[in-house]
């Protein structure tokens, strides 16, 4: 018999002004908690009944979760910020537009409106096995039911799996990554910040989570230094459909140029693990070297053996376009 | 007190995960009550009956004995410590991440366990071939033992029980449950092989069982590894007991003394020496190095 999934199961709903008393309810429920920011992954996963939280800490009413603030060090940006407003800063349109351009790429308009960078970034995975409510490792089990032969897989990994195949979808997240962003995360012990790519979480060390927040912690910033302001960027979103999809995969870097000569650069890619990957030797690879054709080809060719990249029974396409992605992102910068 | 994980597939059903991580506390908990309640009663028996753990040891007369008696060859000493190490390795790579903390354990713990099978296979064969099978077997002589020391216990008395052979009961018994429950682990441990990717394979879940199969799997592999738990709790109080430390020592080098073997074993259960005629008292002992028997009646 069908179970009939269309009316949210109860829960208490917390609408706190201040990030401390977000935190306290989220120490008070713990597992049983759930933040809720723009409510766009949330909201699937209440109407679905999967996710059942006895509390919500809704997260809406936070100020101090959101706006860009401009400094000397660089660009601070609260977690609660809409994704629209972060596509269209102007600061950040004309210092870190691989940001706003990836953050342009996010869902619809009306999503962006309402969805939040932290949300984009701290948002579950959307391997369908997982999200139709089967009990798969992610969601407590002892099976991956996307990683056996006859799965349908198209949109899972090709690294970086560890049981569970499925694929971070953050479209900020390369971005992010690319020009060194930290992330600023508060919880009862008080703040700790990290790097953008330790953020996520590998499914070797915890199956059920997708980043490295506990259950009574808020990502409440996100802070990208000057580093890479003006550089050289490249963004590229792959999907099945021009708008509206999550990415099959996407490509996101920052080059620094001296001279025609590659001086810095850092790539990441997202949708090839279950967690964006920075690809660190591919960035030493190209460093000292003119941005040609030849080197992104090389490149893309690294970026697979490096992170022994294998394809799953129908994914194998993921391969040639994440060396192409690489090889467009390191031909495709203008610094 | 939950025994078992179940979760619910999209049709509502109600699939067989694991075993609870209740059972893991309740595991713990069962191994440090164990270790506490056994040591205030030997405190208390020590406090009440002075001196009893130096009671004088059997005199050698009749036996031709060396000095050190070998009780481990360096073979079954290899073997301990390996094995000792990987069933660390595997604890700490299966429960660490349960109680909070984070680290790639998946690789780490199959490879582990990789490793106690095969050290497991080589003891059986070992055991098998080599030694004396039955010297770890429970018989008539052991049950006696085994009953008048419980008799002890609980009656306080101080009745001398039968010395044991090579391997005293309550060893003998250790052996045994830790044996079921590693072999369980072992066995459960190479299926769930399939399940991952490994040097041997990727991982294909669906094949040899069913999800609610796998489930059975997974409660079997998982009461292996909380008994287990107890098992090594137990087994490491005891080995750092004063009063044991003359068997834990012979795991690190080998023998026991001519002294302990007399006080703690029955010549005739597990032969070492040559019995003398009675006219060659006078040889009652040699100091003359190390000496090594399995023995015919070595039980």
């Amino acid at each position: 018999m069908a179970i009939i999934r269309d009316m949210i199961s109860g829960f208490e709903l917390f609408q706190p002004t201040a990030v401390d008393d977000a935190i306290e309810l989220l120490s008070r429920y713990g597992d049983d908690g759930w933040v809720l920011s723009g409510g766009l992954d949330s909201f699937d996963w209440f109407k679905d009944r999967i996710k059942k939280p006895t509390a919500v800490v809704d997260l809406t009413n936070v100020e101090e979760l959101k706006g860009v603030r401009i400094s000397s060090d660089g660009v601070e940006i609260g977690a609660m910020t809409t994704i629209t407003e972060v596509s269209k800063h102007p600061h950040l349109l004309e210092n870190y537009s691989i940001l706003a351009q990836a953050a342009g790429h996010i869902a619809t308009p009306q999503i962006r409106n309402r969805g939040t960078l932290g949300g984009n970034l701290s948002q579950d995975t959307r391997c369908w096995y997982y999200r139709s409510g089967w009990p798969c490792y992610r969601a407590g089990g002892n099976v991956c039911y996307a990683g056996t032969p006859t799965s349908m897989n198209r949109e899972h990994c090709i690294t970086g799996a560890s049981r569970c195949v499925a694929v971070n979808p953050s479209d900020s997240a390369p971005a992010l990554i690319a020009l060194g962003a930290q992330f600023v995360i508060r919880g009862p012990g008080g703040e700790k910040i990290v790097e953008a790519q330790d953020y996520f979480m590998s499914p070797a060390v915890d199956i059920q989570r997708m980043t490295v927040l506990e259950p009574d912690e808020l990502l409440t910033s996100i802070r990208i230094p000057t580093t890479w302001s003006g550089a050289g960027f490249y963004y590229e979103k792959m999907e099945d459909r021009k708008a509206w999809d999550f990415a099959l995969m996407s490509v996101a870097s920052a080059i620094k140029m001296s001279g025609g000569i590659i001086e810095d650069a850092r790539l990441a890619v997202n949708g090839v693990a279950p967690f964006p990957v920075r690809l660190e030797v591919v960035e030493s690879f190209i460093k000292g070297k003119e941005p040609t054709d030849e080197l992104g080809m090389a490149a893309g060719q690294l970026s697979l053996s490096t992170t022994n990249a294998q394809p799953l029974r129908h994914n194998d396409f993921k391969l040639p376009l994440m060396r192409n992605l690489v090889r467009r992102s390191i031909r495709g910068t203008e610094g | 007190m939950e025994l078992w994980r179940k979760l619910a597939n999209p049709w509502g059903q109600e699939v067989l995960i694991g075993i609870s991580w209740n059972l893991m506390w309740a595991a713990i908990v069962f191994g440090l009550g164990f270790v506490a309640v056994h040591f205030v009663w030997a405190r208390a028996k020590a406090n009440g009956t002075p001196g009893s753990d130096h009671a004088e040891s059997n005199s050698s007369e009749g036996w031709n004995l060396p000095v050190k008696i070998l009780r481990h060859a360096m073979s079954e000493r290899v073997f301990h410590w390996l094995m000792s190490a990987t069933m660390i390795v595997l604890l700490v790579t299966a429960f660490f991440p349960i109680v909070g903390v984070q680290f790639a354990w998946v690789e780490i713990h199959w490879i582990a366990g990789l490793v106690l099978a095969v050290t497991i296979l080589y003891h059986i064969i070992q055991a098998t071939v080599w030694q004396n099978f039955w010297a770890m077997w429970i018989d008539k002589d052991d049950i006696k033992a085994g009953k008048l020391e419980l008799n002890n216990i609980l009656s306080n008395n101080e009745e001398e029980a039968p010395k044991a052979g090579k391997y005293p009961v309550d060893h003998k018994l250790f052996h045994h449950a830790a044996s079921v429950s590693g072999l369980l682990a072992i066995a459960t441990g190479l299926l769930m092989m399939l399940r991952i990717d490994t040097w041997f394979g990727l991982a294909d879940p669906d094949r040899v069982f069913s999800d609610a199969g796998w489930g059975v799997v997974y409660v079997l592999h998982g009461l292996g590894g909380v008994g287990l738990i107890t098992l090594v709790i137990t087994h490491i109080y005891f080995a750092v007991r004063p009063d044991k430390w003359w068997i834990t020592k012979s795991m690190f080098f080998g023998w026991i003394t001519r002294d302990d073997y007399l006080k703690h074993h029955d010549p005739e259960r597990w032969v070492v020496g040559k019995k003398e005629a009675p006219g060659q008292a006078e040889a009652g002992s040699n100091d003359s190095g190390l000496t090594y028997s399995e023995g015919n009646r070595s039980t």
